[in-house]
């Protein structure tokens, strides 16, 4: 199952260019756009703050559209062939979300390289273990968001509820995790909001792990974003488990 | 190899089977017949472990589907009524990928997938992608796939619905090929009676959830005094068309098409 994840998300080229696209956008229009802005309000340099939100923001798109894809699967039916199969649904369940995972991590990594080509630059002592948080917090993201659109993926029948999931679970998400603009002195309704997003903890997490500009403690990121990771791939499967044909 | 009794699905207020009971003895070919609506796939999604029935026993290969799910899932393989392959991996991969969900030994495997292409004749298109493939050549892939796994029974669903004529009789020889050499035993349903007439051993007549007839094609035609198996299937089940409710699927492949047909 992982897999065969993999291998979809390698052979469809437009995808991943078109999915790429977004990511760059946002950090040429904003970082640039914005970072005059920015830089007078006293907060430094954008592109530094805001390339780690953008590598949340495209994990948080990629593997929420894999989680989704699944619905795909059931009305074509490839479904249908891993339910009839001697093998229990939590492990066809958690292959697809690691395969997911994997594949927005890879999406992940390549923002990541792109966002030097914008500007970005690390700013830590050892470089190394930097990366390797790095990478350890967009694959926790991934799983993370991966498993919740398998959730939602095994209560949907049909696509027409997949603009819904975008329009009222993707962007608010993304908006309001702290992506795009610094936690600190927010109003009180919005702090609450980014608060109990999950991704502001992974965004802030990044932030800690490339440019030490984290607002919370690493350890409390890590914390809260596995916690809702597990609380997610229970979901998931319990839902998973629950589907008819 | 498939015994059932008195087995029953309620949707709501509405039953799509009801009592149905039957046997199929090993390396039988078993048709299962009726109208749109008649509760055929509904049965066939009892036997497979995909809908738990709301009264009755079943038993397949030995086991109790709603007790060992596993063990009945590795006694039987499926072609459904729509195509369940992996558009974007190759005839080869697809093969590779049942074979790993199924846990298949490794040893002969890669001489098992052959055989089976060779005997569908896909082997020379085993490594292009399932998308470029027409409807027959799915349904063959299809058909290999399900015998992959060394199954006891083999479920078919309305396995020739739109293929030609030629394709459908290459499919049935194949079926019956793989039915003398491997014992397997065959349950398939179709709405094409002639070839119900012509490959099954037995055929149950099923209409609104329950069998109305069953037995060899000669005997339903005796006992209705037709000419041919259509004239006694219409005798035995009447002449109003049936409706039926549009599935999500139809409505999602309407969408489908609207959207250019691009996944």
């Amino acid at each position: 199952m992982w897999l065969r994840q993999v291998k979809r998300y390698l052979r469809s080229k437009s995808r991943i260019i078109g999915s790429l696209g977004q990511p760059i956008l946002y950090l040429f229009a904003l970082g640039y756009g914005l970072g005059q802005v920015f830089a007078r309000a006293g907060q430094g340099n954008y592109i530094n703050f805001l390339s780690p939100g953008i590598i949340g923001m495209s994990i948080l798109f990629t593997s929420m559209f894999n989680g989704v894809e699944m619905i795909w699967d059931r009305q074509f039916g490839f479904l249908k062939e891993t339910m009839v199969a001697p093998v229990a649904r939590f492990n066809i369940m958690f292959g697809r979300v690691l395969g997911g995972a994997t594949v927005a991590t890879i999406q992940g990594l390549i923002v990541f390289l792109l966002s030097f080509a914008a500007g970005f630059r690390l700013q830590t002592h050892n470089p190394a273990l930097s990366i390797l948080l790095t990478i350890m917090f967009m694959f926790l993201i991934a799983l993370l968001f991966t498993a919740l659109g398998t959730a939602i993926a095994s209560v949907l029948t049909d696509f027409q509820g997949f603009q819904l999931i975008m329009s009222f679970v993707v962007m608010p998400t993304y908006f309001l995790s702290g992506a795009i603009f610094p936690l600190a002195g927010l109003p009180k309704i919005m702090e609450f909001v980014t608060h109990i997003d999950p991704l502001t903890y992974g965004v802030d997490g990044l932030r800690g792990a490339l440019n030490s500009a984290n607002h919370f403690s690493l350890g409390y990121d890590f914390g809260v974003l596995a916690v809702c990771t597990l609380i997610s791939l229970f979901i998931g499967s319990y839902l998973f488990s629950k589907i008819q044909i | 190899m498939i015994q059932v009794s008195n087995l029953t699905k309620k949707f709501g207020d509405f039953t799509a089977v009801s009592n149905l009971s039957f046997k199929v003895p090993k390396g039988e070919i078993f048709a299962f017949l009726g109208p749109n609506g008649a509760g055929k796939s509904t049965t066939i999604k009892m036997l497979t472990t995909l809908l738990d029935p709301t009264s009755g026993k079943i038993n397949i290969n030995g086991f109790d589907p709603s007790v060992n799910k596993h063990d009945v899932r590795k006694s039987f393989g499926i072609v459904f009524q729509d195509p369940s392959l992996d558009d974007e991996l190759t005839a080869y991969e697809n093969m590779h990928f049942h074979a790993v969900l199924y846990k298949t030994p490794r040893e002969g495997l890669k001489e098992r997938i052959r055989q089976l292409l060779e005997f569908v004749e896909l082997w020379d298109k085993k490594n292009e992608l399932v998308k470029n493939f027409s409807g027959g050549m799915k349904r063959r892939l299809e058909i290999a796939r399900s015998f992959l796994h060394h199954p006891k029974i083999i479920f078919l669903d309305e396995p020739t619905l739109g293929l030609d004529p030629q394709t459908r009789n290459h499919m049935w020889k194949y079926i019956q090929d793989l039915n003398k050499k491997e014992q397997t035993t065959v349950f398939f349903t179709t709405h094409y009676m002639e070839e119900a007439d012509r490959v099954a051993g037995r055929i149950a007549i099923i209409d609104h959830g329950r069998i109305v007839a069953e037995g060899t094609a000669a005997e339903l035609k005796t006992k209705t005094n037709s000419q041919s198996l259509e004239d006694a299937f219409l005798q035995l089940t009447g002449k109003a068309i049936r409706e039926e409710s549009a599935t999500s699927t139809d409505r999602m492949r309407g969408v489908f098409m609207r959207r250019g047909g691009r996944n």
